[in-house]
């Protein structure tokens, strides 16, 4: 202390001294004019003084002193309250934490029984990396994705370098290897505080689950599924811990939770695991039937996400797969310079699982220009609306509220893509794209070499096709594949060598052995394995992007993507509608109908798709947000992520993963019109 | 803002009425007037305002420094080095992949004790909030805000050697789990860091990590630690074709050979893998620093929780060890800890008198300390001294009394030492020692008698401390003989061998049948390494452990190899030469019993070289320990192994130290 206030002496008090002495004169002029202006010898001098250093010394040493003073106020208030806040008991009187479903099963005495192998989804899995151009030196082993994306921020082009893929190869670029995160640290948070799988994992953990009887199946979501084990060998890796934790376990089969995207991966692996060898992992005929209890699929995308296609045509989905709801400042905000939308396009054009996600099985599925199979039902969201506030309420405080949609005409789902007014035109006056001709008339025409160094495709189609593509015309499932075709070629022949998006005729066609198939509910068998549970676990009663209105940019220079969702659409009163988007029910990224379709119907009972007859179960969960900030991102959400914290659905894996069956924890559980849904797609089953 | 605002504002209301007052007295004494301002501003600027103003400047200068460092490039701390030594030599990864090194073999670590990493998934209570937070490694956060909780959590049943009933802590998966024991300590890193330079990555590396605090078979037992391992093995190779490399570090060089023998035992105990598994799977085995033949550190840290660094803990975190954060009682709440886990007990030197010397003799006789050597090229009179004293140590130094009463004993004749049996002295339990109840450990129930007889016993061979373990920790090792074996067989058929407690004993069990693997013992020398302990009985008062290493005992000159109560030797600070060596040396060479198949073996030895200077950390030629997996010749020897040499590419053998000398001294069957 004595040496604090020895040196505060030093600088504090001394020029204090010489203020106040100069003050002192400084005032003495004054004084003198007050008092009757008698001129005084010492004037000049005191003037000359007043200016040198009062205006010099005091103001300056005065600003940084104070500076100082505040910054110190400030962090010492600050550690104080960190201080308080640490010593603050975890639970404060009054505010109960409710008792975590862990803690419950474990005082009723479940014990962990079957092993549990979670399956991240797209965006969620964290990668590193392992080898990169000098720009990234010191990165060696570490997060690039995930995390606190610090890097994004501070080297944001070599970051997007290091991210992308080769987009010929859809695999790594030369000198570049960025890895998957192996473990369950891969995924259990998403960002500090943002957690995916953490509350699963702890609550499991409550009843006994530890490393050894639970998995985290990293791979690397951007490259292909069938690349992941090309390049990583990760479906055989994900084979032999299976294997392991079967023998290890005392041979109980293994409780497979997938989410989101995972749940195709996850199919994938299951075709890929009965192969034979060259292209499969040759585990026999058996193997599920062996190793496997249940597949939970949370949040599952079996027939696509419409979003999907957003993204690819212009990276523009209100929160494709969570990137802008997670980090809303880094695609918004012009940190990449005026260019963010346009290479964060690129990005993910090079990303080829994003082409997974396109809708599957075309018209019969999503709906022709006329039809769909959600339209009649009535989601009305307006009436839930006044229970809560929801993210689609942002615009409707236009005052047309009278206009509002009272949908006399349903709204045409079917029309994933339309431009204008062809959203809601009857389709004989609907023109249709010839496909062909459009590739014909956009021979590369390379004209703007200045945007060079910004990859996208958009770049070499010529005005006309751009345009011609936009002249009043809808686009359904079916022809939005020629769509994206003739947008992007480059990456839709990558996305076709790796995926298929039909609908099979004859399932025992040879051509469906290849792997490109395996992930399409609707273009393969699921597996001979008739003890095997499916779950299709989904929330519902969120407004969930469906189809999109655009319009044409004009397009000047390289800088813009030419077609952008029209966003002046004003939003209707029911929700249906809103800034150019239709919504329909879902988790907020997944419509009903992808994710249950398969279980509702395609699945259900002993059809082609299911030729041993699994038996399948539907549990949607009611979306209710957070009563207060408290509860954080809440307990009983149904949002595509946070519904990993929703208690209702962790109670739900813990019983399967004890040993219940899906009768025992009380089959179907349903909240949305899937069923009226499903029954109106024709499917041959 | 608003603070700066009314700060400025009182400023000026100050001046304002200081204007005011000096209006009527205009005419007084202006120095009168000059105190009193410098009164009333020193009272405006209090106390507070001054350390708020201190904490101010230091924050501010603090943000300033830190984001000049953060807006420099990363390389000028190299910069700033090269400017000093002269050009670093590229790190081996980058060399060796010019010179066109790339990927082969997949590459298996083995940590060793105490470096892996340990993470809570079931606590108590008072461990609240730290699930799937790391207990063991990282920051140590935990040891300084819930000591006690923390030391509850690590240690284990002292019945069982498992979990604690209600507290699940287990080994942190994957390459994190050993790359840095503490943030800025590295482990494992820097070698995979060179690894991935030639194209190493997850899927060719993996790190084997195990919970190092239980018995190596309990560890399948509880975890399925080895099948684990057998199964990633058995993947690797089938995924990339190649037979592995695998790289055991300190214990884990047991740990494998237990796993060795694990794996092709057959089912109930062993991993069924078939007489052909090693064969098949494993192209190499790189053992760094192996305590294959134990270390004496392990019986003094048994005995009195003393050794310099008992399994290099304190070493890593002298603060916690050396502290008095558990109140008084440091050391026998360690103690205690270290007491339950069994694995401590795989390290105590192994065979007996004929490999580490009895009363008079012993492979090392003759050692010079290094502090010697150096001194040699001086005077004709220093060197002729040194002859002498050399020769007189010669005959002194008496390591094969691992543990002595007084440095008189120590280095007395075995013919003049009288000693007693300390065996028939009566285990009185002393009830008087409730207070200690709380920190257990068994000496507490031992009465005085027992613990004079003790030290009347006065010498301690390899052979003798184990009964006197026997007799001061009995609980400990009853626990621990059900899982370790510390014998030398005599004949290596007999089926008792079969039981799992020998497996990690190499001169208890044959190498597998696999004439193709080879065997190198990779490790530091020239540093002067623990290798018998002069004890003194401890002043007896409460709690207390009562026997302590005689500090004072040095030897009579600087040249002496004791030192603080401590006979050291060449090693690697913690491990002897001849215990990492002998095996590879002698026990293993050529085709001898415990080696029926002819496995080849290589010695690669380091000789220590401390760093230049600061700025090179921890050094690149160091030779100690944990700091030799930052060696770039042992990282270079590792490299070229996993990218495919053989160890006659490599130079067949590399020795510095009497390696070769010692083991002819050792009279062994083989």
């Amino acid at each position: 202390m004595g040496s604090i206030l020895r040196f505060r002496q030093l600088c504090y008090v001394e020029p204090v001294k010489i203020s106040s002495l100069i003050n002192q004169k400084s005032y003495e002029p004054a004084k003198n004019d007050e008092v009757g202006g008698v001129p005084n010898v010492d004037d000049v001098f005191e003037k000359e003084n007043k200016k040198r250093k009062t205006k010099r010394q005091t103001r300056e040493w005065r600003f940084v002193d104070n500076c100082c003073w505040v910054i110190g106020y400030l962090c010492t208030t600050w550690w104080l309250l960190m201080f308080m806040y640490n010593c603050l008991p975890v639970a404060l009187p009054g505010f109960q934490v409710p008792e975590s479903p862990g803690v419950r099963f474990k005082r009723e005495g479940l014990t962990a029984l079957h092993p549990v192998v979670l399956v991240p989804g797209i965006v969620t899995g964290g990668l590193e990396l392992w080898e990169g151009k000098p720009c990234a030196e010191g990165l060696f082993r570490k997060r690039l994705w995930g995390g606190s994306f610090s890097e994004l921020f501070r080297r944001p082009l070599c970051w997007l370098e290091h991210l992308s893929l080769d987009s010929e190869t859809g695999l790594d670029p030369e000198g570049i290897r960025v890895r998957a995160i192996p473990g369950l640290v891969a995924a259990d948070y998403f960002a500090p505080g943002y957690f995916v799988w953490a509350v699963l994992i702890e609550n499991l953990a409550r009843i006994g689950y530890e490393g050894k009887n639970m998995h985290m199946a990293a791979y690397d979501w951007r490259i292909s599924f069938q690349n992941t084990e090309v390049r990583d060998q990760t479906l055989n890796r994900l084979k032999a811990k299976i294997e392991l934790m079967y023998a290890t376990n005392g041979n109980k089969k293994v409780v497979v939770v997938p989410h989101s995207m995972g749940a195709i991966y996850f199919l994938h692996f299951l075709k890929w695991v009965e192969s034979p060898p060259p292209m499969g992992g040759g585990g026999g005929p058996g193997w599920c039937a062996k190793h496997i209890k249940a597949v939970m699929n949370i949040g599952p995308t079996f027939l696509g996400v419409p979003k999907a296609v957003s993204n690819y045509f212009s990276a523009e989905a209100k929160d494709i797969a969570n990137i802008r709801a997670m980090a809303p400042g880094l695609l918004d905000s012009d940190i990449l310079g005026f260019q963010t939308l346009k290479h964060s396009l690129r990005l993910s054009r090079t990303w080829d699982t994003i082409g997974s996600l396109i809708p599957k099985g075309g018209e019969t599925i999503w709906g022709n220009l006329d039809w769909s199979p959600e339209e009649g039902c009535n989601y009305d969201w307006a009436k839930k609306r006044l229970q809560y506030p929801s993210s689609s309420e942002n615009n409707s405080t236009n005052n047309d509220a009278k206009r509002g949609c009272r949908v006399v005409e349903p709204v045409k789902y079917g029309r994933i893509i339309s431009f204008g007014k062809a959203s809601q035109m009857p389709s004989s006056l609907l023109q249709s794209l010839d496909i062909k001709k459009l590739q014909r008339s956009s021979i590369l025409k390379n004209a703007s070499s200045t945007c060079g160094e910004i990859w996208s495709e958009y770049d070499e189609m010529s005005r006309e096709s751009i345009k011609e593509v936009a002249d009043n015309k809808a686009y359904t499932a079916r022809t939005l594949l020629d769509l994206l075709s003739s947008v992007a070629p480059k990456m839709m022949r990558r996305v076709e060598a790796q995926f298929s998006h039909g609908l099979a005729d004859n399932l025992d066609d040879p051509k469906y052995s290849h792997f490109k198939y395996w992930s399409n509910p609707l273009e393969t068998k699921l597996p001979d394995a008739p003890d095997v549970e499916i779950y299709c676990l989904y929330g519902v009663g969120i407004p969930t992007e469906r189809s999109y209105i655009y319009k044409l940019v004009s397009t000047e220079k390289c800088n813009i993507i030419p077609y952008r969702i029209d966003s002046s659409a004003e939003g209707s009163e029911n929700g249906c509608y809103d800034g150019g988007v239709y919504m329909v029910d879902g988790d907020q990224s997944v419509p009903v109908l992808s994710a249950g379709f398969m279980c509702a119907k395609g699945w259900k009972g002993q059809t082609r798709f299911n030729p041993s007859g699994m038996p399948t179960y539907i549990r949607e969960y009611q979306h209710k947000p957070p009563s207060s900030i408290l509860e954080g991102r809440g307990t009983e959400s149904g949002g595509h992520v946070a519904i990993m914290g929703n208690v209702a659905l962790i109670q739900d894996v813990m019983s399967v993963a004890a040993g219940a069956t899906g009768e025992e924890i009380g089959g179907d559980r349903i909240y949305s019109d899937i069923l009226k849904m499903s029954e109106r797609v024709n499917i041959q089953l | 803002m608003s603070l700066l605002r009314r700060r400025k504002g009182s400023e000026s209301d100050k001046d304002s009425n200081t204007t005011r007052d000096s209006k009527p007295i205009e005419d007084e004494d202006s120095k009168t007037e000059k105190a009193r301002r410098e009164k009333t501003k020193k009272s405006k600027w209090g106390c507070v305002d001054s350390c708020c103003w201190l904490v101010g400047c230091i924050c501010s200068l603090w943000w300033i420094l830190l984001f000049l460092y953060n807006a420099l490039p990363a390389s000028i701390p190299q910069y700033v080095t090269e400017a000093i030594t002269g050009p670093l030599p590229d790190p081996p990864g980058v060399k060796l992949y010019k010179e066109g090194l790339r990927v082969k073999h997949p590459v298996v670590f083995v940590p060793g004790i105490v470096t892996g990493g340990l993470e809570l998934w079931e606590g108590h209570n008072c461990a609240e909030g730290l699930f799937r937070k790391r207990l063991w490694g990282g920051t140590f956060g935990e040891v300084y805000k819930r000591p006690l909780c923390w030391v509850e959590h690590l240690s284990l049943d002292n019945e069982t050697g498992l979990d604690p009933p209600g507290i699940r802590v287990r080994p942190v998966s994957g390459l994190v789990a050993a790359d840095y024991f503490a943030p800025g300590y590295f482990v494992w890193a820097v070698l995979i860091a060179n690894l991935a330079r030639l194209g190493y990555e997850e899927k060719t590396m993996y790190m084997a990590a195990y919970d190092w605090r239980i018995s190596f078979q309990n560890t399948e037992v509880r975890d399925q630690t080895m099948s684990r391992i057998k199964s990633n093995i058995e993947l690797m190779v089938k995924t990339n074709g190649k037979k592995v490399v695998v790289i055991p570090h300190s214990m884990g060089t047991l740990y494998f050979l237990h796993f060795m023998k694990w794996v092709e035992a057959p089912a109930p105990m062993g991993g069924g893998g078939g007489p052909d598994w090693c064969d098949k799977h494993i192209k190499a085995v790189l053992n760094i620093g192996a305590p294959f033949l134990g270390v004496p550190k392990a019986v003094a840290g048994i005995f009195s929780a003393e050794a310099k660094d008992i399994a290099v803990a304190r070493a890593f975190a002298p603060v916690v060890l050396d502290n008095d954060i558990f109140g008084f009682q440091t050391l026998q709440h360690m103690m205690r800890m270290t007491r339950t886990w069994d694995s401590t007990m795989s390290m105590i030197p192994k065979g007996g008198e004929t490999i580490w010397g009895t009363l008079d003799w012993s492979p090392e006789d003759g050692y010079a300390c290094s502090s010697k050597k150096q001194k040699n090229n001086d005077t004709k009179a220093v060197q002729q001294k040194d002859q002498r004293s050399q020769g007189l140590l010669a005959k002194s130094v008496n390591y094969g009394r691992i543990i002595s009463f007084g440095k008189a004993v120590a280095e007395a004749h075995s013919s003049k030492i009288e000693r007693t049996n300390f065996k028939d002295a009566i285990m009185v339990n002393n009830l008087a020692n409730t207070t200690c109840k709380d920190v257990w450990t068994e000496y507490n129930e031992m009465g005085i008698g027992a613990i004079r007889a003790v030290a009347d016993h006065k010498v301690y061979t390899a052979g003798s401390v184990l009964d006197l373990l026997n007799f001061v920790a009995p609980k400990l090792m009853t626990r621990g003989s059900a899982h370790f074996s510390y014998g030398i067989a005599d004949n290596l058929d007999d089926p008792k061998y079969e039981h799992y407690k020998y497996w990690s004993n190499p001169l208890e069990t044959k190498l597998p049948n696999a004439p193709d693997m080879e065997i190198y013992s990779m490790y530091g020398v020239g540093i002067p390494t623990e290798r018998a302990y002069v004890y003194k009985l401890s002043p007896p008062f409460e709690c207390y452990i009562p026997f302590q290493i005689d500090n004072s005992a040095d030897g009579e000159n600087e040249d002496s190899c004791l030192s603080g109560g401590v006979y050291t030797v060449d090693g690697d600070e913690t491990i002897p030469a001849l215990s990492a060596g002998f095996m590879s040396a002698k026990g293993w060479r050529g085709k001898t019993r415990f080696n029926p198949s002819g496995i080849r073996t290589y010695i690669r030895e380091y000789n220590h070289a401390p760093p230049a200077n600061l700025l090179e950390g921890r050094g690149t030629q160091s030779g100690a320990h944990v700091d030799i997996m930052g060696n770039f010749a042992l990282i270079e020897d590792i490299l070229r192994v996993a990218a495919g040499a053989t160890g006659e590419e490599l130079g067949r053998d590399r020795v510095f130290s009497n390696i070769f000398k010692w083991s002819e001294k050792i009279n062994l069957k083989l």
